[in-house]
């Protein structure tokens, strides 16, 4: 008998139940429920522990968390800068949560971001004479169609059973960057900046609209409306059903005659689209260009939101808000005690191992 | 020249492996026993930042090297906690130290960033850890295949609950088989900051966590495959790097890109060519027998 062994290296199970002990891998993946009360607690107890952290390796944790409430809350264009940072995060957390439903885990939202926003950019750069009603939507296109592509060949050795997506999505990440860089040392290295490496500043016509006085850009209606396409799909449609099935059940939907691989290919695809769209917003609406430090660890973020949220869109919607208030800490802690913002990863994981380390019942 | 470049690719090579074996060596222990561990990119993380700091402070790379085993210990006894005593899936865990070692790391280096730490002292060309690689490794093989504990480790990997009815402590087994395999984590990463750059720079293992997860598949499970493979991996990225020095017109991007390139190259192949020799019970927790 071929056992169901690697399940970490390999293509999935589409075998029926496990007599030998139940794959927990769909348990916490398909609940739709959220809790917002215990997350609240869950992160004020990550939070003190965090701050524990901080004041071992010598720094005032007490004086960033204040710092951080006086900057996010205390003026308006701090708070609007919370949605800023929401944006990007709250697509790629729909690139995460849509292929979950599927029973698949796509850690590579970042590297999608990355391409993304290389498409757009070669968009931006290829058509600069079109409108702006033309080429926004055209970058769009592009933007989602990097991402696709990049997510397509974890899809495509999944549903072939050759490679398990989470490795591979992982190890594309670390590509993706290296495209970018590629581009902006080379081919498309402005003339105007010789010393720091990035592509040419786009035209007015490139540049999504933003709120005016603040950052806030139209990605957030992007991502809105992902994230309200992505609700109404899982709950009203038959493909969402299908979606559903095929989490819950993989030989079952087989056996009904849902076509399994076609569902990984096209669902990896799209979701790989709608994290590219996240790196379309950065370089059209913030960036203005193609930099190489486009993301600090946006797609990362995003698969922590759509985890902690178990998928569920409005779950999604708070903790994105959470992690857009945390990544805050970060930057309050790099500017004000010479804390690497890297370190913001270190609250995410706390608050991480807390909800994994919750007792729980034998199923 | 050739024969020089030559040399160079090769003792480059053997540089580079070399903390790449040993990571490959940890995530195999803790595979035997049925666990994946894909955070082992963080355990190195916090091996490079902590034996760097460690050495830095005492002025001992053997000091550091040491506290950077015992550092990936603790990193991989979290993780244990969360996927043995609390039964956690597996993945999401280990992307949760991945995360974890990250965040630590970069805190724990941030005030050694520049600092000047004493290399590991060269014994004929290479020092101690080059030379104690390749024994490391048929040691493994000689402790996993040869010995009563290695019987209960791979008994553990097989079956945990034929392992329980026969009087293996299955998690008991997990956690010792994590804290063999955080040791020799940490100590991969602490050779990258105590001999190959003498640095720390945040985020400076740069995927060979992820790499090494995927030469355990390479060597199937057995720790004297994992040295062949590390070479090659090594040597990847030592070609690379003489390219570059040579000033070859390849954009060194593209040459980056090789070690992840590879790695996927053989996941594919492997995955393709499926004589299964993985731990059957690889990735699934035991849930006792009540």
């Amino acid at each position: 008998m071929p056992h169901d062994s690697a399940l970490a290296l390999r293509g999935p199970s589409l075998r029926g139940p496990n007599l030998r002990g139940p794959n927990l891998r769909g348990r916490y993946l398909r609940t739709m429920k959220f809790p917002v009360p215990r997350a609240l607690i869950i992160t004020l107890a990550a939070l003190a522990i965090f701050a524990a952290l901080l004041l071992a390796a010598g720094k005032d944790p007490l004086r960033a968390y204040a710092d951080t409430l006086v900057y996010v809350f205390g003026n308006s264009y701090g708070f609007s800068e919370l949605f800023v940072r929401m944006t990007p995060v709250l697509l790629t957390a729909v690139a995460v949560a849509l292929p979950a439903r599927l029973g698949l885990i796509n850690v590579g939202g970042e590297g999608q971001l990355y391409m993304g926003a290389w498409l757009a950019t070669a968009g931006a750069l290829a058509f600069p004479n079109l409108p702006a009603w033309l080429l926004l939507p055209l970058m769009t296109i592009f933007g989602f169609a990097g991402g696709a592509l990049w997510a397509l060949l974890p899809g495509v050795l999944r549903a072939a059973r050759l490679v398990n997506e989470t490795i591979s999505t992982l190890l594309l990440n670390y590509i993706a960057p290296l495209i970018v860089s590629f581009f902006i040392f080379g081919p498309w290295r402005s003339p105007e900046s010789a010393s720091y490496p990035q592509s040419p500043a786009f035209v007015d016509a490139a540049r999504l609209p933003s709120i005016p006085g603040t950052r806030v850009h139209a990605g957030l209606l992007f991502g809105v409306v992902s994230l309200a396409l992505y609700s109404f799909l899982m709950r009203r449609t038959r493909l969402g059903l299908k979606m559903r099935a095929i989490g819950g059940n993989p030989e079952a939907s087989v056996r009904l005659g849902i076509p399994v691989p076609a569902f990984i290919v096209a669902t990896m695809a799209v979701a790989g689209g709608i994290a590219g769209i996240a790196g379309m917003a950065e370089v059209s609406a913030i960036q203005g260009r193609l930099v190489s430090g486009l993301s600090p660890g946006y797609g990362f973020m995003g698969f922590l939101v759509a985890w902690l949220a178990g998928n569920s869109a409005g779950g999604i919607a708070v903790m994105a808000f959470l992690f857009a208030v945390i990544s805050s800490i970060g930057d309050i802690l790099q500017i004000t005690q010479d804390v690497p913002y890297a370190v913001v990863n270190l609250l995410m994981a706390v608050i991480l191992f807390i909800v994994l380390g919750q007792k729980r019942r034998t199923p | 020249m050739s024969t020089s470049f030559a040399a160079g690719v090769l003792t480059s090579s053997i540089l580079s492996g070399t903390s790449l074996l040993y990571a490959t060596l940890g995530e195999l222990v803790g595979e035997r026993a049925g666990i994946v561990n894909l955070g082992l990119e963080g355990t190195m993380l916090i091996g490079a930042s902590v034996g760097f700091a460690a050495a830095s402070v005492t002025g001992d790379p053997y000091l550091g090297l040491l506290a950077a085993g015992l550092a990936g210990t603790a990193a991989n006894l979290l993780f244990g906690f969360v996927v043995i005593s609390r039964r956690a899936n597996q993945l999401a865990a280990g992307l949760t130290l991945m995360f974890f070692g990250f965040g630590a790391s970069a805190l724990i280096g941030r005030p050694f960033v520049g600092a000047i730490v004493p290399g590991l002292p060269e014994f004929f060309g290479f020092d101690a850890l080059v030379w104690l690689a390749a024994p490391t490794a048929v040691g493994l093989w000689c402790v996993i295949f040869r010995t009563r504990w290695g019987l209960g480790l791979r008994a553990v990997g097989e079956d945990p609950v034929a392992a329980f009815a026969s009087g293996r402590r299955p998690e008991s087994l997990r956690y010792q088989a994590l804290s063999l395999g955080g040791f020799l984590g940490g100590i991969g990463g602490a050779h990258l900051s105590l001999a190959l750059t003498l640095t720390w720079d945040e985020g400076m293992t740069a995927g060979r966590g992820f790499i090494a997860i995927a030469l355990v598949i390479f060597a199937r499970w057995n720790p004297l495959w994992a040295v062949p493979g590390a070479l090659v991996f090594g040597g990847a990225e030592a070609l690379q790097l003489q390219l570059q020095a040579r000033g070859a017109d390849v954009s060194p991007f593209l040459m980056n890109m090789t070690p992840y390139l590879l790695t996927m190259l053989i996941l594919v192949f492997w995955g393709w060519n499926r004589r299964s020799t993985a731990p059957a019970a690889l990735g699934r927790n035991f849930f006792g027998v009540e």
